[in-house]
C-alpha cells in the first residue's frame, strides 16, 4: 500500500493560541481514516491544513509524496465535504455535482453525463433536475459526496458531515459513506467527535485532545490497548481506579488500591512505587464471577437500554462503579440497594500511569 | 388589522390606522394626484381657469414627445442613471464583499463609520467639495500634471463629473443592501467552490452574485431612482452639454413659469423610472417585499 497522506510534526497557531502541536501520522491509500476527540481538540485543524485552508506553522504535509506547501485548496488532489455540506442552494443538484468539472472547463453534455452516472452511484437516478432544498437530509448527504467525488480526489476529507442527522438516519449513512469508500477506493479522511461513528466506520483512528495525538490505532487496538489515560476513558466507557503499582511481572502490572490487590495488563511509562490508575471496560465486570479482581459495590440504579442493562454502583471510597450485564443475564443480577461483588479477569484491565 | 386591534386595542389601534391613513392620503395620494392633475391641464392665465379651454388633454406630454433636445435628454437621462446604478455597484461590490467575508469586526465598525461621516454633511456640499476638487485648476488637475499623466489641465465638469458625483453620493445606498446580502453567505459556499477548483472569478459569478442578487437588485433600484431623480449633482458638475432632465422639470417650473408642463415631465419621468424599476426586478426575479428588507 502506498502512503496517501502523511503529517510530519504538523504545528498550528493561531496568534498566540498554540491550536495543534508536532502531529504526524500517515495515512494509506483507500484508507478509511477518522480522527477523533472532543470539540476544540484540533482536529478540524487538521483536516483544513490537509485541504489546503490553512498552512500550518510547523511541519509538512504530503499527498501522494508530494510536498503541499504553499498550494491552496483548488491546487491539491483532495475534495471536502463541509460540515453544513455547503450545497449551492441555488444551482440544481446535477450543477452542483458537475461544479468542479464546470471549474475545470468540461462542455456541458459532459459534465451533464458524469452527473448522471455519479447519481446513479448514490442511488439518486433522476434527481438531476430538482434544487437541494427540495431534497431530504440524507440525500443531501448523498449528493454533498457525489459533488466531491465528481473531481475525482485522491483523498475525501470529512468535517463531521453527519452531525445534523437524525441517529436513525445516521447510522445507515455510517454504512452508506463506508460502503462507498469501498467501492470508489478514495482514501477517507473523517473527523468526528462519536467514538461509536469513528470505531464502526474506520479502518484506523487518530484520537487527539489539546491539539495533541495521542494515539492511532485499529478501532478494536484503541478500545483494548489505550497508550494514554484520555484515549482509556475517551474510547468507550470505563472504570477507573487508582492506586500503588507495587509488581510488574511478565506485562501484567498489580496496583494496590482502596479495593485492594488488582491486577491489570500493564501500559508503557509504568514504574514499580509510582501512582497509576486501572481502567476496566463495564462488560469485563462479572457479578459474582471469579477471578482474582474483585470490585464491590452497593447498586444504585440499573438503566436498561434493550441488549444490555447498565448497573450504576457505589464503591466503598464512595467512587462510582458501572458494569454492564447482558439483557439475557438479567434474571440473575443483583438488584438496588444490594451490595454485589464484581470479578474481571487481569487481561481484561489496563495499568496506565498516571498524567 | 384585526392583529393590530388585539395588541393595542380599540382605541390605539384606531389611532394607529388613523396616523397611517393620514399619511398615505395627505404625503402620498394627495401631491401625485395634483401632480397628474396639473400634468393633464393647459396652462392658463388665472381668468381662464375654470373656463371652457380648462380641459383634461395629454398636450403636455406630447410636448415632450415632438421636442427633439428634451427627448433626447429624456433617454439620456435614464441610460445615464443606469449607468450611475452600474458604476457604484461595480465600486461597492468588491468593498461589500471584503467587508462582509474578510474583515474583522474592528476593521468593519472603522470603514463603516468612516463612510458614513462625509453622509452627516449636506449633499450640496458634498457635491460642493466634488466641484472644487474637479475645478479646471483644481487639486485633481493638479495632482494629475504633477505625477506627468496629463499635460494640460482637463474639463471634467460635464458626463464625467456628474457620474462621479453621483456615483460617490449613492454610494451607501448600494453598499449597505450589498453587504447585507453577502453578510447572510455562509462562509463555507465559497470554500466550497474554492476547493472544487473554481477561480475567484467564477466563485462570484456562480455562487456569491447569485447569492446576493435580492440585495444587488435593491441597491441598484435605489441608485438608479435616486440619480433619475437628482438635480444638484448635475446642476453643479455638469456642464451645457450633460443636461440632466430634472433641470428642465426645474425650468418649466422656475423660469418657464408653466407648472403644468412641468409636472407632466415629472410624471413621464416617474412613470418610466417606475418601469425600468419594475422590468429590472422582473428580470433579477426579485419581488418588491424583498427589496423593502
Amino acid at each position: 500500500m502506498s502512503h496517501s497522506v502523511e503529517l510530519h510534526s504538523v504545528g498550528m497557531s493561531f496568534g498566540r493560541t498554540r491550536a495543534v502541536s508536532d502531529v504526524s501520522f500517515t495515512v494509506e491509500a483507500g484508507e478509511f481514516f477518522s480522527i477523533l476527540g472532543p470539540s476544540g481538540c484540533g482536529k478540524t485543524t487538521i483536516l483544513r491544513i490537509v485541504a489546503g485552508f490553512l498552512q500550518p506553522t510547523d511541519g509538512a504535509v504530503l499527498i501522494g509524496g508530494q510536498d503541499m506547501a504553499g498550494l491552496g485548496p483548488d491546487q491539491r488532489p483532495t475534495a471536502m465535504i463541509f460540515q453544513s455540506l455547503a450545497l449551492f442552494p441555488l444551482m440544481p443538484v446535477w450543477e452542483n455535482i458537475a461544479f468542479g468539472l464546470e471549474a475545470r472547463g468540461v462542455a456541458k453534455a459532459e459534465r451533464r453525463k458524469k452527473a448522471d452516472e455519479l447519481l446513479h452511484l448514490i442511488a439518486l437516478d433522476g434527481y438531476g433536475d430538482r434544487m437541494p432544498g427540495e431534497l431530504s437530509g440524507g440525500q443531501r448527504q448523498r449528493v454533498a459526496i457525489a459533488r466531491a467525488l465528481a473531481v475525482e480526489p485522491q483523498v475525501l476529507l470529512l468535517d463531521e458531515p453527519l452531525s445534523a442527522l437524525d441517529l436513525k438516519l445516521r447510522q445507515h449513512m455510517r454504512s452508506e459513506l463506508r460502503s462507498l469508500q469501498k467501492r470508489t477506493g478514495v482514501t477517507f479522511i473523517y473527523i468526528t467527535h462519536d467514538q461509536s461513528e469513528a470505531l464502526a466506520m474506520s479502518d484506523r483512528v487518530a484520537v487527539m485532545s489539546d491539539g495533541i495525538l495521542q494515539q492511532v490505532g485499529a478501532p478494536r487496538e484503541l478500545y483494548d490497548n489505550p497508550a494514554t489515560p484520555f484515549v482509556a476513558t475517551f474510547v468507550g466507557e470505563t472504570n477507573i481506579i487508582a492506586g500503588e503499582v507495587s509488581a510488574i511481572d511478565n506485562g501484567i502490572a498489580t496496583v494496590e488500591s482502596t479495593h485492594g490487590r488488582l491486577r491489570g495488563r500493564a501500559g508503557d511509562g509504568l514504574a514499580v512505587g509510582k501512582t497509576a490508575r486501572l481502567y476496566v471496560r463495564p462488560e469485563a465486570l462479572e457479578p459474582d464471577g471469579n477471578g482474582g479482581n474483585r470490585l464491590t459495590a452497593e447498586i444504585e440504579s440499573i438503566d436498561f437500554e434493550g441488549a444490555f442493562a447498565l448497573a450504576h454502583g457505589r464503591l466503598d471510597d464512595g467512587g462510582e462503579l458501572v458494569a454492564s450485564i447482558a439483557s439475557t443475564r438479567l434474571g440473575h443480577a443483583p438488584s438496588i440497594g444490594e451490595r454485589a461483588s464484581f470479578a474481571f479477569a487481569d487481561v481484561n484491565a489496563v495499568v496506565l500511569p498516571d498524567d | 388589522m384585526t392583529d393590530l386591534y388585539k395588541r393595542f386595542g380599540g382605541g390605539l389601534g384606531t389611532l394607529f390606522v388613523a396616523l397611517v391613513a393620514v399619511w398615505l392620503t395627505g404625503m402620498v395620494l394627495a401631491p401625485n394626484i395634483m401632480m397628474i392633475d396639473y400634468a393633464l391641464k393647459p396652462n392658463l392665465p388665472p381668468a381662464e381657469i375654470g373656463g371652457p379651454r380648462d380641459v383634461y388633454s395629454l398636450d403636455n406630454i406630447l410636448y415632450l414627445a415632438n421636442e427633439g433636445v428634451h427627448r433626447a435628454i429624456f433617454f439620456k437621462t435614464i441610460w445615464a442613471s443606469a449607468l450611475v446604478a452600474f458604476v457604484t455597484f461595480i465600486v461597492c461590490y468588491p468593498l461589500a464583499y471584503w467587508l462582509a467575508q474578510n474583515a474583522t469586526q474592528n476593521q468593519t465598525a472603522i470603514v463603516l463609520l468612516a463612510l458614513t461621516i462625509p453622509f452627516w454633511i449636506n449633499e450640496v456640499l458634498r457635491t460642493l467639495a466634488w466641484y472644487i476638487l474637479l475645478a479646471f485648476r483644481g487639486p485633481l488637475n493638479a495632482l494629475l500634471m504633477s505625477l506627468g499623466i496629463i499635460d494640460e489641465p482637463v474639463r471634467w465638469y460635464g458626463d464625467g463629473g456628474v457620474l462621479a458625483g453621483m456615483t460617490y453620493a449613492y454610494i451607501l445606498f448600494m453598499l449597505f443592501p450589498v453587504y447585507n446580502a453577502i453578510e447572510s453567505l455562509e462562509k463555507s459556499q465559497i470554500e466550497a467552490a474554492r476547493d472544487l477548483g473554481a477561480s475567484v472569478w467564477r466563485t462570484h459569478w456562480r455562487v456569491v452574485i447569485p447569492h446576493a442578487k435580492a440585495g444587488i437588485a435593491t441597491g441598484c433600484v435605489f441608485t438608479f431612482m435616486l440619480a433619475a431623480g437628482s438635480y444638484v449633482a448635475p446642476a453643479l458638475l455638469g456642464a451645457p452639454g450633460s443636461r440632466w432632465f430634472t433641470e428642465i422639470i426645474y425650468n418649466w417650473f422656475f423660469e418657464g413659469g408653466d407648472w403644468n408642463r412641468g409636472a407632466a415631465y415629472a410624471l413621464v419621468l416617474l412613470v418610466l423610472c417606475l418601469t425600468v424599476v419594475l422590468v429590472t426586478l422582473r428580470i433579477a426575479r426579485v419581488s418588491l417585499t424583498e427589496v423593502a428588507k
